[in-house]
């Protein structure tokens, strides 16, 4: 188990307000935490464990750039509590690793070119790791139908499309 | 953020007394809604009352009748195979809703009392809001309004009820189970909500601190069709223009029963009574349609940002006909 020492935020004056006990399971490890109740998941991970995967991009549940997985489901951990999600299993972009050696989709974002500035792509490699998992990888439009909570601005979407759709179809080559 | 103090019961009852103890503790539930808001200044709520680990989850089917517990995700339920097979338009509204990361957060319970999306109730710089502050006037009245609300409205607020699912739900006459402190009660939905009138800070007929338990859905016979359109701005991931939930059931091409319930034009989540008894032992035909959609949206209201929805909604509403009727022929 890891404590990690969370000070106050700079500049607030300690409340009345009780802070929160948090053990958050984040890619695979424990981490307990004392943190204001105010912390969301994304600052959590960002803030307090280093883990800047998930990035803030509105910060109002709009963009996707946040997705997490919880117990293996997608969320965006900006519109999530630190405190709901104690005891659960939490997965990051950094625990899409193995061993060093980046997930198959990780590698066919890279091949495809599946990004101009970079900042959605962790919430949209997390996002496509779901899709795969909840089976809505099959067609074009279910791609787009089942991604669209994740927004890129800088349009990269055709070759997201591509990447995703090269990992589904190999990983059905390989189930037959 | 303003700090609140975090808890969570175990127990249904303490949750009950805890927010009805205290105006300013309110219920947190996926927290899609509930913290969205207070990140942007609209609530700000002493203490929070995290719901999600009470035993309030899980979908029953029992008597023709769907139990869905109202921590039940949006993804959860349309994930159910009785939903699938007998109400695909309930399955239909709760995917083309929000994004698959919010239906894994958004409880049933917490859909149902989604806030307004009007953008003047969401920011508190805009002094006149009277659905976020009583007697302030209303904004929006004057100021931009494509999203906004054509019937059930009132000249103090014109805020649309944007819940997708809560469209078909109204339609088949669903009940909602709720938990108070002098004990339960049940609601049917279609004597839920609250239009605005001279009062839109009061959105719903729940007491403070009352608790919604259950989301009770009644399967129609079986050979009923429906189906569910929603009308946006985008393709996806986006909140309806308008929208119909429309079921039918067929002898031929006479309609013996309708359900109808609109999106994107109501205060509330719209039941078009007067359309149903329009088409109710009529034959299928564009007339028909029409005549229905004409009843549909007698008495909207309209305002420049909101005229283009009549016509919009007759369509999305005849478009839903045809698309039931036709599948049944
Ligand atoms: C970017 C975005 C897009 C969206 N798009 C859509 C869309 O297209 N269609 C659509 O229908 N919705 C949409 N939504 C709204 C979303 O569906 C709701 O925010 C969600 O369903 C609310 O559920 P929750 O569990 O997160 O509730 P919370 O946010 O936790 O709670 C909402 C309110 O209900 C109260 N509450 C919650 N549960 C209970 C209960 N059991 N009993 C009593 N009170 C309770 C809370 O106190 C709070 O006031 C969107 C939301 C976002 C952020
Ligand atoms: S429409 Fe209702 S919610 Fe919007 S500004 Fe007017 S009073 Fe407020
Ligand atoms: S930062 Fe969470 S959805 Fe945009
Ligand atoms: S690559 Fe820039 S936002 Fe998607």
């Amino acid at each position: 188990m890891k404590h990690v020492d969370t000070p106050t935020r700079p500049g607030e004056a300690t409340s009345e307000i009780p802070d929160v006990e948090v053990t958050l399971n984040v890619n695979g490890d424990p981490y307990r935490m004392r943190l204001d109740s105010r912390v969301t998941l994304l600052d959590a991970l960002r803030d307090h464990l280093g883990l800047t995967g998930a990035k803030k991009g509105c910060d109002q549940g709009a963009c996707g750039a946040c997705t997490v997985l919880v117990d293996g489901k997608r969320i965006v951990s900006c519109l999530a509590l630190a405190a709901q999600y104690d005891g659960r299993e939490i997965t990051t972009l950094e625990g899409l690793t193995d061993d060093g050696e980046p997930h198959p989709l990780q590698k066919a974002f890279a091949r495809h070119d599946a990004f101009q500035c970079g900042y959605c792509t962790p919430g949209q490699i997390m996002s496509a790791v779901s899709l795969q998992a909840e089976g809505r990888a099959g067609t074009d439009a279910d791609i787009c139908e089942f991604m669209s909570g994740n927004i890129c601005r800088c349009g990269a979407y055709p070759n997201i499309r591509a990447a995703i759709r090269d990992v589904v179809s190999e990983a059905n080559d390989a189930s037959v | 953020m303003r700090p609140f103090e975090y808890v969570r019961p175990a127990e249904t009852e303490q949750a009950v007394a805890a927010v009805t103890a205290d105006p300013r503790t309110s219920f947190l539930a996926g927290g899609t809604t509930q913290l969205d808001l207070m990140k942007d200044g609209v609530l700000d709520p002493q203490r929070l009352v995290d719901i999600t680990r009470l035993p309030l989850k899980g979908i029953m089917h029992a008597d023709s009748r769907v139990h869905v517990g109202a921590l039940t995700t949006m993804e959860e339920l349309a994930a159910d195979p009785m939903l699938r097979e007998r109400l695909p338009f309930v399955r239909e509204a709760l995917l083309l809703g929000a994004s698959t990361q919010l239906r894994n957060m958004a409880t049933i319970g917490g859909n149902l009392l989604q806030r307004a999306r009007c953008r003047y109730f969401r920011d508190p710089t805009v002094a006149a809001c009277n659905k976020r502050n009583p007697g302030s006037g209303c904004a929006a009245i004057h100021g931009i309004q494509r999203m906004h609300a054509i019937l059930g409205t009132s000249d103090q607020c014109i805020a649309l009820h944007a819940s997708d699912v809560a469209v078909p739900f109204v339609a088949l006459d669903v009940v909602v189970h709720v938990q108070g402190v002098d004990g339960p009660r049940a609601i049917p939905l279609t004597q839920f909500y609250r239009e605005p009138g001279t009062t839109p800070h009061i959105e719903n007929v729940l007491k403070h601190g009352e608790l919604i338990t259950e989301v009770e859905i009644p399967l129609l016979p079986e050979g009923v069709l429906s189906h569910y359109l929603k009308v946006r701005d985008r393709v996806s991931y986006e909140f309806a223009l308008t929208s119909a939930g429309v079921a039918l059931q067929m002898e031929g091409d006479i309609i013996r029963e309708a359900r109808i319930g609109l999106g994107g034009v109501g205060t509330v989540p719209w039941r078009a009574w007067s359309a149903e008894d329009v088409l109710r032992g009529a034959t299928v035909s564009a007339e028909s349609f029409q005549a229905a959609a004409e009843a549909a949206l007698e008495g909207a209201r309209t305002l420049p940002g909101t005229a283009f929805k009549v016509e919009l909604a007759k369509r999305t509403l005849v478009r839903t006909l045809e698309t039931v009727a036709g599948a049944s022929s």
